[in-house]
């Protein structure tokens, strides 16, 4: 139903509005007065022309409910394709953590099209309860139908604490599910506890390119909302014992309702995920052109992991975009980062300084990356990185 | 057509210094400047005024010397540019922004499409975008690192977006809000003409006021539901490089291969 009021006594039917609708939501009746159909979606364009004030929308409501109402945490878990990410289940880990702390439940969302299997997986990760809502409508991710499937069950089931991951997905939804609620909402945290006096929600993240950290909390809407970083929780292992609750919603969605429509996903060859990357090899402007990638690719196969890049790199065109890492590029947080003719200006460490181990390799001595790294080689990255890739092929693959 | 773009005056957190002994920042000396992904919002903007006419307006939201990005903007080829400045704003948290500046763009008339940076590389949420196409109620399409296709005429928008495990292809309608990733395009310098224009140009500061009909109940702090209720230093990286020596690279790669197994992250 249109959330847009007409007031039929002073509509004078100047039609202004039909012409300043978006949508095509409004025409004008056998009377000649307004008339809006369910296109509208209250963004306001009528009532801003309307000479006479004749259209109006209700304001955005603060939660009526006490806080103490909103009980539960509940954590958003993303799939592609049928496929949970890693970082939903670091996000179950963390969640029961904090539930445990609440002495509360704890509630994963699973959105999807057959994604039943999702369901049982949250339950094996550590969710008490699973509220799945399968319908193909659902079967892509996109923000308009799950922000709303989301919004309708915030409010009907009003948890305390939602986190998300934050991935592209994630901080996608997040932005539009917290605006509609009217709540806080903290991207990218590094760090979530229960503040034992207040029982708040405590939200650590960087800010600054890293140079500081901000603790933020959410003290009068609920639910307190956080987007987390990946691989910052640990992945807890899966009990297939465990046993929980499923409740399944039909979300009474219509595909011909939604604007937004995938028509197509474009993947690299060989590309790996940098963010779920448990160890990357990067290449910056000491490999000296696109041939410079092949032995820092070379040594990345041997190790199972992902080829990244310095913005110095991606803007000489020797590697696309999607491969830099720092402050315009990725954020990561491997357990092992290698960096590779790379210096270390300030906004490349500003995405890899949280790396857990930190190996340099530059001709350089005086290159600021040193400074950061746990282990370093003094020298030509071309000697060196075939001898390390014939070292780890050695030890690795015996 | 009518582009906004929404951008944004950030310290350069490059030059950030952090007072060691109180832990807190030395914002003084630290030049401000136009948030680099909000350049790629601007630049994309004037490409689609080139291709299909119409004027692009620059809308931020700051301090009075916000102005300078706003100038920025105008340099570079924006036809209009506005200001929201208001001490009502102050401590507004991305909820609040994004009511905000989403007030202002209801204000400035029909618009096609709304062009935002990533994030800010100062509060680095990434959040805003998606708040205004929220309030606005607008498609949003974030991480936008192409515009397949545009018809203005039909309201058809088609982009590709940079994902984390590649780029999707998906199709929507305008008016949408579009947040851009730095792969877009290679953003122009300002001309002579358009750095003469720009300082000669008035700038609108639109105040509380101005915003008639908004509720300030949600401007600045009271609309803000997020408190900031520490802030610190994060703790450096422990520990010492090593260097590793050797005689032959053969030797380094072996010693460095011997470590890092010995950590237990391969």
């Amino acid at each position: 139903m249109a959330l847009l009021q007409i007031n039929r006594e002073e509509c004078i039917g100047c039609e202004a509005c039909v012409a300043a609708c978006p949508f095509g939501a409004l025409h004008m009746d056998e009377e000649r007065k307004a008339v809006v159909d369910d296109k509208c979606t209250a963004c306001g364009a009528c009532v801003d022309v309307c000479p006479v004030g004749a259209l109006s929308l209700p304001e955005v409501e603060a939660p009526a409910a006490g806080l103490e109402q909103y009980k539960g945490v509940w954590v958003w878990v993303e799939q592609l394709r049928g496929e949970a990410g890693s970082i939903s289940w670091e996000m179950i880990g963390k969640g029961r953590e904090l539930a445990d702390q609440r002495k509360t439940t704890l509630t994963a969302c699973v959105l999807g099209y057959h994604v039943e299997h999702i369901a049982h997986q949250a339950i094996a990760y550590g969710a008490d309860r699973v509220i799945l809502v399968d319908d193909p409508v659902l079967e892509h991710y996109r923000t308009e139908p799950y922000a709303a499937v989301l919004v309708d069950l915030i409010r009907q089931y009003k948890p305390e604490i939602f986190i998300l991951g934050a991935s592209t997905r994630g901080r996608d939804l997040a932005g539009a599910v917290a605006t509609e609620i009217f709540t806080g909402l903290t991207a990218d945290c590094t760090g979530l506890d229960i503040d034992p006096e207040t029982g708040l929600l405590r939200q650590t993240r960087p800010a600054f390119g890293g140079n500081i950290m901000a603790t933020i909390i959410c003290p009068n809407h609920r639910p307190q909302m956080a987007t987390v970083r990946h691989r910052v929780f640990e992945m807890p292992a899966p009990d297939h014992t465990r046993k929980g609750e499923i409740i399944r919603v039909n979300p009474h969605l219509d595909e011909e309702a939604i604007a937004t429509k995938v028509v197509d996903f474009i993947r690299e060859e060989g590309q790996v995920n940098l963010a779920d990357a448990r160890i990357i090899v990067s290449g910056g402007r000491g490999v000296g052109g696109p041939e410079g990638f092949e032995p820092i690719r070379r040594l990345a196969e041997v190790l199972g992991g992902a080829v990244g890049a310095s913005r110095a790199a991606v803007d000489a065109g020797w590697i696309p975009y999607a491969h830099q890492v720092g402050q315009t590029g990725r954020t990561v947080r491997p357990d092992l980062y290698i960096a590779c003719g790379i210096s270390g200006a300030i906004q490349h460490l500003a995405g890899m300084q949280t790396s857990r181990v930190i190996v340099a390799i530059n001709k350089d001595p005086e290159a600021p990356i040193f400074k950061i790294a746990n282990y370093g080689i003094v020298g030509d990255l071309f000697q060196v990185l075939p001898a390390l890739t014939e070292e780890f092929r050695k030890r690795l693959h015996k | 057509m009518h582009a906004i773009v929404c951008i944004k005056q950030v310290p350069d957190t490059t030059e950030v210094k952090i007072d060691p002994v109180r832990g807190t920042l030395i914002r003084e000396g630290v030049p401000s400047i136009l948030n680099p992904f909000d350049t790629y919002a601007i630049e994309e903007a004037l490409r689609l005024k080139e291709q299909f006419g119409g004027k692009v307006t620059a809308i931020s939201m700051g301090p009075p010397q916000a102005i300078e990005v706003l100038k920025e903007a105008v340099a570079m080829g924006c036809d209009e540019a506005i200001l929201l400045s208001d001490r009502a704003f102050a401590g507004s948290d991305t909820w609040a922004t994004a009511y905000t500046l989403s007030q202002a763009i209801r204000r400035l008339g029909p618009f096609d499409i709304i062009f935002c940076g990533r994030q800010a590389i100062d509060g680095d949420t990434g959040q805003v975008g998606p708040g205004i196409a929220r309030q606005l109620k607008i498609n949003q399409l974030t991480y936008v690192c192409k515009i397949q296709h545009i018809d203005f005429d039909k309201g058809e928008i088609r982009v590709e977006r940079l994902l984390e495990e590649g780029r999707e292809v998906v199709e929507s309608r305008l008016p949408a809000l579009l947040t851009v990733v730095k792969d877009i395009n290679q953003p122009r310098y300002p001309t002579f003409k358009g750095i003469r224009r720009a300082s000669r140009m008035e700038y609108p500061i639109w105040t509380a006021k101005d915003l008639e009909g908004a509720n300030p109940a949600y401007f600045g702090l009271d609309g803000s539901p997020t408190r900031v209720v520490r802030v610190f230093t994060p703790p450096p990286r422990s520990g010492q490089t090593e260097i590793i020596q050797g005689e032959t690279v053969q030797e380094q790669a072996a010693k460095l291969v011997e470590k890092l197994l010995a950590e237990k992250i391969i």
